[in-house]
């Protein structure tokens, strides 16, 4: 009875957190996308310049922490070149999206490598241009190629939200450290729930990745 | 004399260190319908996919309706052909391939419209009518709404020349269309390009291993051997009459 008690008291504590977990999400993955086609474009680019610059970006990326990309985003860079990015809801969506960007962009780069050749040579046989090949031919497949592992990397950048707690975000993770601090004894049942809540969000998530997986195994031609 | 609508001077193609043709000279005219035959690796495909610009000669130069299709003048000089130019050129050209290469998320109709709508940029009402009278003519009436994996392999090289039909080229090349069928399937791409060249009046060039089919619709056979055109003349010259011992072999490996 205690625990439904707890349950009772705490649940609707943590739902206050539930808008800025979901609208850091939607902006973080709209924007990483962005920044995967983006990047994944640019890298295969004829242009060296640009090859070599979007490679940069990619690995420094994937090579430090997002914690650390955050911090610099919210406290480093305001204070080094006095650019502001108006609010840490901001901040949080440009670090998790300009980091899960960079590992998206080589799903990008892979899938549409990944379409077999004769594909193009078929559409350059009907005379298409470069971009009508892209359009028409290229990125139909590959971007089904691509969803399934979006769908995982969506899953995780909904977990990664939970760092913006760490720049005062009042996210899900927010609020149960708050109960926590102010009753010790309910941590356990605050981090459980706090689990729970990311788990029932990820559901959706989960689902859509599954659907996906089976749409994307129809229409393509690999090889 | 026709002019031809196809002419190569002097084409050399090499693959890294390998020469893979090494002076390949060819007039062809409009409607001549031309074999290449030879032994694989003898740069019979090269030929057809640097026509198609798929892949670019090493030297020589290749003149599509008296234009130089990999060559284009710039402040008088011959530089470098850009993609603008190799398509405005190449827009007379169709091409059938050896694995199909049909669009696999478009559906049978959708692949032969594609290109008329977008790259022709021809009304939609026409292209549709033509696309279906082009898969009636090819025996696929009853299939234009499925998707090519429903397909056979003989019924997708079949969507594959209503697809190159559909945009009218004046010259269309064949790449081995039947050597990845069954040999069950063969006989009905056989008879859908034996329809055309009786039928169309378009150049064709197919480089094929069907000796008997190239003899049957051929006005010409190239014989190609290591990077040359080792005989050329009519079908019943170069296949019944040659005196090439190369030729010779080479036909009687494959009547063997």
């Amino acid at each position: 009875m205690v625990l439904i008690q707890a349950i009772i008291e705490i649940f609707p504590d943590l739902t206050k957190g539930l808008a800025i977990t979901i609208t850091v999400l939607i902006g973080a993955a709209f924007f990483g996308y962005l920044f995967a086609f983006i990047a994944g474009l640019c890298r295969l680019s004829s242009k060296l310049f640009l090859r070599k610059f979007t490679g940069l970006y990619v690995e420094i990326f994937r090579g430090t922490s997002l914690i650390v990309q955050l911090f610099w985003l919210y406290y480093a860079i305001p204070m080094l070149f006095g650019i502001e990015l108006g609010s840490n809801w901001w901040a949080g969506v440009i670090a998790i999206s300009l980091n899960y960007g960079a590992y998206m962009s080589e799903i990008v780069r892979g899938s549409i490598l990944a379409v077999a050749k004769g594909q193009s040579e078929a559409a350059i046989a009907l005379n298409m241009s470069r971009y009508q090949r892209m359009r028409f031919v290229i990125l139909p497949q590959a971007i089904r190629m691509m969803l399934p592992e979006f769908g995982n990397y969506s899953i995780q950048m909904l977990k990664a939200t939970s760092l913006v707690s760490l720049i005062g975000m009042e996210d899900i993770l927010y609020h149960g450290n708050i109960i926590r601090s102010t009753n010790l004894s309910q941590a356990p049942i605050v981090y459980l729930l706090v689990l729970v809540f990311y788990f029932i969000l990820a559901l959706p998530l989960i689902f859509l990745t599954r659907k996906m997986e089976s749409f994307s195994k129809k229409g393509v031609a690999s090889g | 004399m026709i002019e031809p609508i196809v002419t190569f001077q002097d084409v050399h193609k090499s693959f890294g260190n390998s020469k893979v043709l090494k002076g390949i000279d060819l007039d062809i005219r409009p409607a001549e319908k031309v074999a290449i035959i030879g032994p694989s690796g003898s740069g019979k495909t090269t030929i057809i996919r640097m026509l198609m610009t798929l892949e670019e000669p090493t030297s020589g130069d290749i003149i599509v309706n008296g234009t130089n299709l990999w060559k284009m003048e710039k402040k008088g000089r011959l530089v470098r052909a850009h993609e603008k130019h190799l398509r405005a050129v190449r827009g007379d050209i169709g091409m059938v391939f050896q694995h199909f290469n049909l669009f696999p998320h478009m559906t049978i109709l959708e692949n032969c419209m594609t290109a008329p709508l977008h790259v022709k940029k021809e009304p939609k009402a026409e292209v549709k009518q033509r696309s279906l009278e082009m898969l009636d003519r090819v025996g696929l009436a009853d299939k234009v709404d499925q998707y090519p994996s429903q397909l056979s392999g003989g019924q997708k090289q079949r969507v594959a020349m209503a697809r190159a039909l559909v945009m009218r080229p004046k010259i269309m090349l064949f790449d081995e269309v039947t050597s990845a069928l069954d040999p069950e399937l063969v006989g009905e791409v056989l008879q859908v390009i034996r329809d055309i060249a009786k039928n169309d009046d378009m150049a064709m060039i197919l480089v094929t291993h069907e000796m008997d089919f190239a003899l049957d619709i051929a006005d010409k056979v190239l014989f190609l051997d290591e990077g040359v055109i080792a005989e050329q003349g009519s079908a019943s010259e170069v296949i019944e009459h040659s005196s090439n011992e190369r030729l010779q072999e080479f036909l009687h490996r494959f009547r063997a």
